[in-house]
């Protein structure tokens, strides 16, 4: 048992030329493949208990004394392995900036507001079908200094273990439409018809009347895989 | 490959992950899923701490990365599920920002792993910060395990003027120093994992 290789010609190279932080911090050395042992093939297995009741629901989990503002959203999605499998009772961790575009962060010196009752973080643990679920505000766009009039689109951040180490993922959630993709560095480090897989579906069915907008995002994994990797 | 879904590519976890994912070691008021504190008072094995600072190309310490630890306990079982029913088990995951240290280090207390088929007692790593767009893999191996280094497998797929980079510094008294490189002539040496 192993896992499906890492698709390095769906990935981001380490140095970006237009991601400016990449060219000191990126890998410069090839890497060392290495058979997947046990420590690669398993991994944490945080469950169901590991989640507290609020945690799915950014829109309650920091109020103090009302409403986050901004647009609520729903999103929503699954989690599956690259042979279309759900990848059942894997935990999903999430952060975001608020609707003004500021992440809550104490480094975060952005002059848009604070607000008081968005926290901005949860986590979930997928169920039987690899479903994962949050409520939350639409976070904002914001600059951060990349190049001249940079601004991030709009995202949501997700943290995925998956059923190995081996399978660990970070990624970032877009929106549809969003005119800020196309000259965003992090977004287009991804190669052209990859890219577009980190961009969520608006749906009319997870949108709740009279309540909050609903996006749908599925998420590919690496898969357990019977073939040995070839070498 | 047929009928394959294409993976979901990565991101970097940006310099903002504190709340989301550290919240607890960066001093905001709620929890986080793992921390530097490994091993718990009842783990059994030999205490350890391990930590160090991770280095840019420039030879600056990363005050936005963030380490995840995965490891065996110290007879060489890494935890299965059972395991992470009991939140009080031994859970073999760590997690370590490097920006709420006044030295930019990360730490982590444990216990030593024991090795297991074949391989050196050592420590699974992933490296993430801001400017890195995928997560790095690498590996701690302990400087006083000689001779189960020199049999390590993976360690011999690494030219040998390398190996020196996975392997932490003994301090005496259970205390190990591990620096990572991103780049230069003493770089990191990462897997393909």
């Amino acid at each position: 048992m192993t896992f499906t290789p890492r698709d390095y010609a769906g990935q981001p190279k380490w140095i970006d030329e237009g991601y400016k932080s990449t060219g000191l911090r990126g890998p410069t050395k090839p890497l060392v493949r290495i058979p997947l042992g046990r420590g690669e093939l398993a991994g944490p297995r945080f469950g169901q208990d590991w989640v507290g009741p609020l945690d799915t629901d950014l829109t309650r989990n920091g109020r103090v004394n009302g409403e986050p503002l901004g647009e609520r959203i729903i999103v929503t999605g699954r989690v599956l392995d690259d042979f279309g499998r759900p990848v059942r009772n894997t935990v999903v961790e999430v952060w975001q900036a608020n609707a003004a575009g500021r992440y809550i962060h104490k480094r975060d010196q952005h002059d848009a507001p604070i607000d008081p009752n968005f926290r901005g973080s949860g986590r979930c643990v997928t169920d039987d079908e690899g479903r994962y679920r949050f409520l939350s505000v639409k976070p904002g766009a914001y600059p951060w200094r990349n190049h001249h009039n940079a601004w991030r689109p709009n995202h949501i951040h997700f943290s995925l273990f998956g059923p190995g180490f081996a399978s660990r993922l970070v990624t970032q959630m877009y929106f549809p439409g969003d005119p800020l993709l196309a000259l965003d560095p992090i977004y287009n480090s991804a190669p052209p018809g990859s890219r577009e897989l980190m961009i969520a579906d608006f749906d009319i069915d997870t949108t709740e009347p009279e309540w909050a907008l609903g996006y749908r995002w599925d998420i590919v994994l690496r898969g357990r895989d019977a073939t040995p990797m070839e070498d | 490959m047929t009928n394959r879904m294409p993976q979901t590519p990565s991101q970097t976890v940006g310099p903002y992950f504190a709340y989301g994912l550290t919240a607890r070691q960066y001093g905001y008021d709620w929890d986080q899923l793992a921390d530097g504190r490994i091993a718990r008072d009842d783990t059994p094995g030999p205490r350890i701490r391990v930590f160090g600072q991770v280095f840019d190309g420039a030879g600056a310490p990363v005050d936005d990365a963030m380490i995840e630890i995965w490891q065996a306990d110290a007879s060489g079982r890494y935890p299965d599920e059972a395991d992470f029913a009991d939140r009080g088990a031994f859970h073999g995951v760590g997690r370590c920002g490097t920006g709420a240290d006044p030295s930019l280090r990360f730490v982590f207390d444990t216990i030593k792993p024991g090795g297991h088929d074949g391989e050196a007692p050592h420590l699974n790593v992933c490296v993430m910060m801001r400017g890195l767009l995928l997560h790095a893999y690498t590996r701690i191996y302990f400087a006083d395990e000689e001779e189960a280094n020199a049999a390590d497998p993976v360690l011999a797929l690494v030219p040998e003027e390398r190996r020196g980079t996975l392997v932490a510094r003994a301090l005496g008294g259970g205390l190990y120093h591990f620096d990572i490189a991103m780049q230069g002539d003493d770089e990191t040496v990462f897997f393909d994992v």
